[in-house]
């Protein structure tokens, strides 16, 4: 590491103020304050600090991510291959999720961070490290097919209009890896749904009876009862749930398994980087509403095979989980106070499935919801902090 | 009356070098300083040039905002020095101090009536031991406040332990809050550590028992949990060390500025108490027994304390001296920097281990263990905060210099000690206590 560290010290006056490449200094800003912690120390204030810092932070949400990476590579090869009716070894369908994955990865960090250093250079700033994560959140909630410049597009989009116009990392109002998607989403609708996009069937003929759908299109375009619709891919209901649970089913790449994501859940709440509060009345608010089809729904809407989905069901079938557990707990764009993030995370889990299931135009809501409520959070903050104004406002008045 | 109070929120960080029970006389301090940064909003005017002898109690500069609270020299000698700073800023008024302290003549004192005490305390200058809440500055003496706060414990890291250091001192603190209780029509109110019996004797004060981590022992927090204070209110409050040296003074006539203080931290060889004076050199205090190579000295505790060298002197409110190691060296990120296992870390957030290790005792330096960001994690704040009242916001509201904003949020019960710890473990490295401040000094400006 003293190697490292000289290496550094060697090309810094090329980077500094005066020097040939002053302009690029952010880019070796950040490569050195990755590799070492720099020497800054308290200067005014408190003369010890936490060991904490963002990096650390965005490094375990990453960490968090990678089983849901992992996963969803190796699901990309096995429905490819499924649905081909070839019969191949756990190392192929790895080796052809990662030729689907990889790319999706290094187009969205190098769009990304191209972006932000631009900035950068413009702004004189050093590098933020809240694109990390988005960068990797946005490969993951892509359907594995998606073209690469449509992904290079909708990242430079979500970077630029979501978060650089409003101040950067910390000052967006929306979820940067979710405008990504909604861009796409709106923009070219034929590549983000459906069911052409979400397994690639490409160098062969598909197995008969293969459709290529997710769950969530087949509940809502098929039967009239979801227990018709399920055994007719699945032998009982409990082994769809499994399906959706453990993830071997087509969808976006990361959010197929609820079990995956769980993990990642747990890694969050242990190192408590994501709010439990979020996630759990996201998790709450979404069965309440799906208990509610599930027991009143159906009876007003009986043609809607969507209210007969179980609300245990809904929790694991599309984004919702990855949903909950990785875009709405995003602290910049989420509510800040602690009664802020209950009614925060309980909106979204009943708006996700409000949408996804009343809604024939959106096979799933829990995009819409989590845009939606990162523009209301302040809403909610504003209410929140002045319940605690108006109790001082009162101590005022009876003192 | 008294009653124990719970406080829920807040963290102690336990940091090796705690001062062991045991006295010790610090060296004779040649020079002493009193410093007017010590007392924020106070605008110095000299009443002493270089080469005046003084005695002790003689004053050295008044305020000249309110020109009857006078700052007095702690020791007899001559002013050798008044160091200045950029536009000729009054850093420090330097007296030579003689080897026997002669004392000033304040006159007869009467601490049988309000402007009696009033009086005598302008005098002999222990008047700026009062400070009031709102804004933390030097109370005024013509204000009636609602009631009086004293707390009589530190719980900031390394702090000194007053049952400890006042143990001897019962009779002057009691003297004290004899006196202390005319200049109000309310309460008079003890916050003491539960379990601590060493304040059991003391009569004509509310005892309030306080249970819990830092920052309990801050005199913002008890008033707090006791009766908050509301816009218009005006509460002063007071240290237990200074009650029982203005105690001690206004019982002998004289400005007696002797202070024990705990002498503490990692760099310390054998952590103890030490007995010196108000203003005292560093180098007096610490002695030999303090390893200097890369050591950040402070004159307080490392939470609020102010960065001194070995030259520098003594704070006026100061109760203990730190000596933590300085961390201005580069982490390597996987070794001891952002991406390493991080045992021998403290961190409030679970992303390191060691808060499976509750009584870890750590050794940390100076160093910032990050880079400033604009803020992103929300919610960490809040757990070492133990007010009704939202940080993130309030400090938000004093960034963009809302005044309205600050007063809705609260910002009356705060100073900025009661933030250290929001400081310490914000991850965007913000320097939280100067935002505070300065949110206090503009709403000072703002109804000046």
């Amino acid at each position: 590491m003293k190697v490292v560290e000289n290496l550094l010290n060697k090309v810094k006056p090329v980077f500094d103020k005066g020097g040939k490449l002053e302009k690029f200094y952010p880019v070796y800003d950040a490569l050195e304050t990755f590799a070492f912690v720099p020497d800054h120390t308290t200067k005014k204030g408190a003369h010890i600090r936490d060991a904490i810092d963002m990096k650390r932070t965005m490094f375990l949400v990453i960490m968090a991510m990678v089983p849901a990476l992992l996963f969803g590579i190796y699901n990309t090869g096995y429905q490819h291959y499924m649905a081909l009716g070839m019969d191949v070894g756990f190392w192929d369908m790895v080796l052809f999720g990662l030729g689907k994955v990889l790319p999706l990865i290094v187009v969205s960090y190098g769009v990304g961070l191209g972006v932000e250093f631009i900035f950068c250079f413009i702004k004189g700033h050093s590098i933020q490290e809240g694109f990390l994560v988005s960068g990797m959140l946005i490969p993951l909630i892509m359907p594995m097919d998606v073209p690469l410049w449509m992904v290079a597009v909708a990242t430079a989009f979500a970077v630029l209009i979501a978060k650089e116009v409003f101040g950067g990392t910390g000052m967006n109002i929306l979820n940067v890896a979710l405008t990504a998607r909604a861009f796409l989403f709106f923009a070219y609708p034929t590549k983000m749904s459906g069911n052409k996009v979400w397994v690639n069937t490409e160098g062969g003929t598909t197995v008969d009876g293969y459709t290529g759908e997710t769950l969530l299109a087949q509940a809502i375009e098929n039967g009239t009862s979801f227990s018709d619709i399920t055994n007719t891919a699945y032998s009982s209901i409990g082994e769809s749930f499994m399906a959706s649970f453990i993830g071997f089913i087509p969808g976006s790449v990361g959010e197929t398994s609820a079990l995956a994501i769980l993990i990642g859940a747990a890694i969050l709440l242990w190192t408590g980087i994501a709010s439990w509060r979020i996630i759990l009345t996201g998790i709450i608010g979404g069965a309440v509403m799906g208990f509610i089809f599930n027991t009143v729904g159906v009876s007003f809407f009986p043609d809607n095979a969507y209210f007969t989905v179980p609300w245990w069901q809904q929790l694991v079938m599309g984004g919702f989980m990855f949903g909950v557990v990785f875009m709405a707990t995003d602290p910049v764009t989420a509510a800040q106070t602690g009664k802020g993030k209950l009614i925060y995370g309980f909106l979204i889990g009943l708006l996700a499935i409000l949408i996804r299931v009343v809604n024939p135009a959106y096979p799933e809501g829990i995009m819409m919801s989590i845009l939606f409520m990162n523009v209301m959070a302040p809403t909610i903050d504003h209410y929140v902090v002045q319940g605690n104004i108006n109790k001082r406002l009162k101590r005022l008045k009876t003192a | 009356m008294s009653k124990a109070i719970k406080v829920k929120k807040g963290v102690d960080i336990n940091l090796v070098g705690k001062s062991e029970s045991k006295t010790t006389e610090a060296d004779f301090s040649p020079v002493v300083a009193l410093k007017p940064d010590d007392f924020p909003g106070v605008v110095p005017k000299l009443m002493v040039k270089e080469g005046d002898e003084v005695k002790a109690g003689s004053p050295l500069f008044y305020d000249k905002k309110r020109e009857n609270i006078l700052f007095t020299s702690p020791v007899s000698g001559e002013v050798v020095e008044v160091k200045r700073g950029a536009k000729r800023k009054i850093l420090e008024v330097r007296v030579l101090a003689d080897k026997e302290t002669r004392y000033a003549d304040v006159g007869t004192i009467n601490t049988g009536s309000r402007e009696g005490v009033i009086e005598a305390m302008l005098k002999l200058g222990v008047w700026p031991f009062m400070k009031q809440r709102p804004y933390g500055i030097i109370a005024n003496p013509e204000d009636k406040p609602k009631a009086i706060y004293i707390t009589a414990f530190n719980s900031a890291p390394l702090a000194a332990d007053l049952s400890y250091t006042l143990k001897d001192e019962l009779e002057h603190f009691q003297t004290g809050i004899d006196s202390i209780k005319k200049l109000t029509d309310g309460k008079v109110n003890l916050g003491l550590r539960a379990g601590d019996s060493t304040f059991d004797q003391i009569a004509g004060v509310d005892k309030y028992y306080f249970s819990g981590p830092h920052p309990a022992g801050n005199v913002g927090v008890q008033i707090h949990h006791i009766e908050p204070i509301n816009k218009g209110d005006i509460v002063w409050t007071l240290n237990a060390a200074d009650v029982a040296l203005i105690g001690r003074s206004l019982k002998e006539g004289k400005f007696r500025a002797e202070r024990t203080l705990a002498l503490a931290g990692a760099k310390v060889n054998e952590s103890r108490y030490v007995k010196t004076i108000l203003g005292a050199q560093i180098n007096s205090i610490i002695g030999e027994g303090v390893d200097l190579s890369d050591t950040r000295l402070i004159s307080g505790d490392v939470l609020t304390g102010a960065q001194v060298d070995k030259e520098g002197h003594l704070g006026f409110f100061d109760t203990c001296v730190s000596a933590i190691p300085e961390g201005d060296s580069k982490k390597f990120f996987l070794t001891d920097g952002w991406l390493s296992p991080g045992f021998s870390t403290f961190s409030m957030s679970r992303a390191f281990p060691s808060w499976l290790l509750p009584n870890k005792k750590y050794n940390l330096d100076t160093n910032l263990n990050g880079e400033e960001r604009a803020f992103v994690v929300t919610g960490e704040m809040e757990k070492v905060f133990p007010f009704d009242i939202y940080p993130m916001q309030l400090i938000k509201s004093i960034m963009v210099n809302d005044i309205d904003a600050m007063e809705k949020l609260g910002i009356y019960e705060v100073i900025p000690e009661d933030f250290a710890l929001c400081e310490v473990v914000c991850t965007s490295k913000v320097n939280i206590q100067s935002v505070v401040q300065q949110g206090l000094e503009d709403l000072r400006k703002e109804f000046a």
